[in-house]
C-alpha cells in the first residue's frame, strides 16, 4: 500500500505543472519556522522537563524529529531519540467508511510512556482538526498525558470542530478547492533544501 | 477484493499488504485497551456449520478488538438442524444487516457460493471450507513464518516475503484445506514448499500444484529445512484406510522424538515446527516436539487474531484495492 500511495504521489507530482501552484514556505522557512516553535514548545512548557513530542504519520513524524534536534541544541540535558515518537491514528478516524483503505502505521511511544507527560502532538497541516480529534482519542488508549498541546507547520483554516493549534508554523489563508501540499526530505527523498509548501490551485 | 474466499487468487501486494497490517494489529494486543474503534457499529457473523474452537474464538476476539458487533451462529441448535438452506440462513442474516460473514462449512465452496451467488451484500470472509481452503490460517501461518525469517535475518518483517525459505508441510494432504491454501499463498510469497506424505494421502493431480513432493519425510528433513508443518489427521473425514495403523503413521510420517533430536544432529537449530492445530499428540506430532521450543504453535494462535483484525478492517473500513487500479486516493491533507 506504501507502494501504490507513493506512485499516486509520484503522479501527483509529475502532472503538478498542470495546475496552477505556488510556493508559500521554502526550505528556510519551514526551518526558521520549526526553530521558533521549538522555543515556543520550551517557553510554555517552562524547561524541557516531561516533555514528549509525537508525531502524527506521516510528515508529522519527520517534524517531530526535527522539532526534538532543535530542542536538543538549545538544551543539552534533552536526549532527541528518547522524547520522540509516533502516532498512527488511522484506526480512529472517523471517515475510515467513506475513503479507501488506509494501511495503518506504526505507533512507537517513548520508553517513557506518556503518563504525566505533556504530549506535543506535531503534524504538518491542520485543517478540518479531524485529524487531532483522532489523534486525541488515541493517546487517550495509550495513558493519560498531564497536558496536551498541538503544533502545526502550516494552519490552513477551515476547521470542523473546536480544535486549535498552540504553535503555528505559518498561518494560510486558504479555499477549500486549493490543495496544501507539504515536501520533506524524509518522506519525499530528495534534499532537505528543496523542502517546501506548496499551494495548489483545486481542479 | 471485496471478500477473501481462497488464497489461490490473493495478489502478492494483498498478501504482504494484509501481512503488514497484522503487524501493527499485533501490537494492540500488547497494549492495557487491547481495542480499537475502528469497525464501530459494523457487524460481523461468525457462520459456523462446522465444529471449531480457535478459528471461531479468534474471529470473535479479532472482531471485538475492532469494536465491532458479533453474532456467532452454529448450525447446531439453529434452524439448519430443521433444514433450513445456506441461501436462507445467509439471507436471514441480510435482514439482520450485517456487514461481513465469517463461514465454516463443511462443503466445499459454500463461501463462493455465498459469495457469488447475489444472496448478500456483505463481504464472505472463508474460515474454512471443506478439503478447499482456509486463508486465514495460511495468511497466519506465513505471518509466524515471515515474523521468524525476519528474526534470523535481523531486519524488519515489514513489506517483506518469504523468499528463499524451504517449508515442507507433512500429513494428511489429501484432507487438508490448510495444506492447499498455505502452498499457493507461499508461492506467492516466494518460499520453496515440499509436501511430504504417505501417496494414498495425496490428492489426484498434485504433480500441477507449485510445489514438490516427497513419501520420505526423513529424506526431506535431510535436504535442509527452515520450518516444517505437521497437519492433522483428519479421522473424522476419513471413510477409508488410508494407511494400515496410527503406529505405523506415526513412525513414518509423524513428528516424534528421534525426529525432533534429528533436527538438531542436522544442525538446523533455527527450524520451526509448525502445527495448525487441533494436535493429535502421539499421532502426527509428540508432546516433546510440540512442547519444544521450536513450537509455534502458541504463536500461530496469537498471530491468528492479528491477520483477522487485518483481514476485517480492510475488508469492512473501505475496498481493498488492486495495485493497478488508479483509485482516486484522498488527496495529502484532504481529510485532516
Amino acid at each position: 500500500m506504501t507502494n501504490s500511495s507513493a506512485e499516486y504521489e509520484a503522479v501527483q507530482q509529475n502532472s503538478a505543472p498542470l495546475t496552477v501552484s505556488r510556493v508559500v514556505l521554502s526550505a528556510g522557512d519551514i526551518e526558521r519556522a520549526l526553530t521558533r516553535i521549538a522555543y515556543e514548545i520550551l517557553e510554555s512548557n517552562k524547561g524541557s522537563a516531561n516533555l514528549l513530542l509525537l508525531g502524527i504519520p506521516r510528515r508529522g513524524y519527520p517534524l517531530a524529529q526535527r522539532l526534538a534536534a532543535k530542542l536538543a541544541a538549545s538544551d543539552p540535558g534533552i536526549d532527541p531519540a528518547a522524547i520522540v515518537g509516533q502516532l498512527d491514528v488511522t484506526m480512529f478516524r472517523d471517515d475510515l467508511a467513506q475513503h479507501p483503505t488506509r494501511a495503518p502505521q506504526r505507533t512507537e511511544l517513548p520508553v517513557s510512556g506518556i503518563d504525566g507527560k505533556t504530549v506535543v502532538l506535531v503534524d504538518d497541516v491542520l485543517y478540518s482538526g479531524r485529524t487531532i480529534r483522532a489523534a486525541l482519542d488515541a493517546l487517550v488508549d495509550l495513558g493519560r498525558p498531564r497536558v496536551v498541546r498541538l503544533a502545526v507547520l502550516v494552519d490552513r483554516g477551515h476547521r470542523e470542530l473546536p480544535i486549535r493549534a498552540d504553535h503555528v508554523g505559518k498561518n494560510l489563508p486558504t479555499s477549500s478547492t486549493e490543495k496544501v501540499r507539504v515536501r520533506l526530505s524524509e518522506i519525499d527523498g530528495g534534499s532537505a533544501a528543496d523542502d517546501q509548501v506548496v499551494i495548489e490551485a483545486g481542479a | 477484493m471485496r471478500h477473501l474466499l481462497s488464497t489461490e487468487q490473493l495478489s502478492l501486494e494483498n498478501a504482504i499488504q494484509i501481512l503488514d497490517t497484522a503487524q501493527e494489529m499485533s501490537a494492540v494486543g500488547e497494549r492495557e485497551i487491547k481495542k480499537l474503534p475502528a469497525l464501530r457499529g459494523r457487524t460481523v457473523v461468525n457462520l459456523f456449520f462446522e465444529d471449531s474452537t480457535r478459528t471461531r474464538i479468534s474471529f470473535e476476539a479479532a472482531a471485538k478488538r475492532l469494536s465491532a458487533d458479533v453474532i456467532n451462529f452454529s448450525a447446531k441448535g439453529s434452524s439448519v438442524s430443521k433444514g433450513e438452506s445456506l441461501k436462507d440462513t445467509a439471507q436471514t442474516l441480510e435482514a439482520m444487516s450485517a456487514d461481513a460473514v465469517v463461514i465454516r462449512h463443511w462443503a466445499s465452496g459454500a463461501p463462493a457460493q455465498l459469495a457469488n451467488s447475489g444472496w448478500i451484500d456483505a463481504a464472505v470472509i472463508n474460515a474454512g471450507d471443506g478439503t478447499h481452503a482456509h486463508p486465514t490460517q495460511a495468511l497466519l501461518d506465513a505471518f509466524t513464518m515471515r515474523a521468524h525469517w525476519a528474526k534470523l535475518a535481523g531486519t524488519s518483517s515489514v513489506g517483506a516475503d518469504l523468499s528463499g525459505m524451504r517449508v515442507i508441510i507433512v500429513g494428511d494432504v489429501l484432507h487438508s484445506r490448510v495444506a492447499r491454501s498455505n502452498v499457493w499463498l507461499l508461492r506467492t510469497l516466494g518460499a520453496h514448499v515440499t509436501l511430504v506424505a504417505p501417496p494414498t494421502l495425496l490428492p489426484v493431480g498434485i504433480e500441477h500444484w507449485p510445489c514438490e513432493v516427497s513419501y520420505d519425510l526423513d529424506a526431506a528433513l535431510e535436504k535442509g529445512v527452515d520450518a516444517v508443518m505437521m497437519l492433522r489427521v483428519q479421522a473424522e473425514r476419513m471413510n477409508a484406510s488410508f494407511f494400515p495403523s496410527t503406529r505405523e503413521y506415526a513412525r513414518r510420517w509423524g513428528f516424534d522424538d528421534s525426529r525432533l533430536a534429528k533436527l538438531d544432529a542436522l544442525n538446523l537449530k533455527d527450524t520451526i515446527i509448525m502445527h495448525p492445530g487441533p494436535m493429535n499428540r502421539g499421532l502426527e506430532i509428540s508432546s516433546a516436539a510440540a512442547d519444544s521450543p521450536r513450537s509455534t504453535v502458541l504463536a500461530q494462535v496469537r498471530n491468528g487474531v492479528s491477520v483477522r483484525m487485518a483481514t476485517l478492517y480492510l475488508l469492512l473500513s473501505g475496498e481493498m484495492r488492486q495495485s493497478h487500479a488508479p483509485s482516486p486516493l484522498p488527496s495529502v491533507k484532504d481529510p485532516s
